[in-house]
């Protein structure tokens, strides 16, 4: 792993697999990251992903049950931030098939089969574990152009 | 929150607004075709324009749409997407199955060519009382 520098700051939350916490695990991601004051873009880019995650946890991992989820996100000192999504559902059986666009187990549901194609392109990294009937952890980072840093380039 | 419903002869308009998600599009797109259903639309037009959030729900929402509309022969727009909810439109090519469309489209509503001249017309009294302000100065 590349280094970022030091970690400057990092949360953890766990909450159960209820749809109402979708938007307050994005909520909680977008508060927890203003302190880097980031760009309007970056924090929706950064909550759709995580919104993303936290959808495939509550309509696959736990699909007819409500479990766990386990968030946690690191601030680095060069404006990284990670974060970690992690469940102990059903787990995926072949991660390359999950990950391709429009692919669904969900169709009657209207799910698009789009959440990892979406956290790939809105976020710098995605790298997805995944073991049958264990779990499915899903980190995802992305350097953050903070307003300090953009207005420090442009002057 | 929600969805409100407008009509306009063969138009269905449907103003969705706060933030869409798995949680929320289950009630929005059961509205939508609550009213469907009734008014038999031949367009139906999705706005986004109050839309503060969505992620690929979204476009569920649209996809479940058009399949729809496609079984009776009918077309969705999609009407004035803020741009964060754009950029998750166009990593998703929704475009293959709506046409997104920019304006303000509402059946009581003058239409936006109306809108600018009657800004027009307004702004020319205004600038005729200026002239003579800054003369007198």
């Amino acid at each position: 792993m590349k280094s970022h520098g030091a970690i400057m700051n990092e949360m953890k939350m766990t909450f159960p697999s209820l749809s109402e916490n979708e938007r307050f695990a994005r909520m909680a991601v977008s508060g927890f990251l203003s302190q880097l004051n980031p760009q309007i873009n970056d924090l929706s880019d950064v909550k759709t992903a995580v919104s993303e995650a936290v959808t495939n946890c509550i309509v696959h991992a736990y699909r007819d049950t409500v479990g766990k989820i386990d968030l946690s996100a690191k601030i680095f000192a060069d404006g990284t931030i990670y974060i970690r999504i992690k469940d102990s559902g059903c787990g995926i059986a072949n991660i390359p098939q999950a990950m391709e666009p429009l692919f669904t187990t969900a169709p009657d549901e209207e799910r698009a089969g789009l959440g990892f194609a979406i956290m790939e392109s809105f976020m710098d990294k995605l790298r997805v574990n995944s073991r049958l009937g264990k779990g499915t952890t899903v980190v995802m980072s992305k350097r953050i152009q903070t307003k300090h840093a953009a207005a420090k380039a442009d002057g | 929150m929600g969805v409100e419903i407008k009509t306009a002869g063969q138009k269905l308009f449907a103003f969705l607004s706060g933030e869409l998600d798995h949680h929320t599009a289950k009630e929005m797109r059961c509205e939508i075709d609550i009213a469907c259903t009734r008014e038999l639309p031949k367009e139906l037009y999705l706005d986004f324009s109050k839309i503060t959030f969505m992620d690929s729900s979204g476009i569920g929402l649209v996809m479940g749409r058009y399949k729809l509309m496609c079984e009776r022969k009918g077309r969705v727009y999609i009407q004035n997407p803020p741009p964060a909810i754009r950029r998750v439109m166009q990593v998703a090519g929704i475009s293959r199955l709506a046409r997104m469309i920019e304006r303000i489209d509402t059946p009581e509503e003058t239409s936006p060519e109306t809108a600018v001249e009657a800004t027009a017309e307004a702004s020319l009294p205004a600038n005729s009382v200026e002239t003579p302000t800054e003369q007198q100065i």
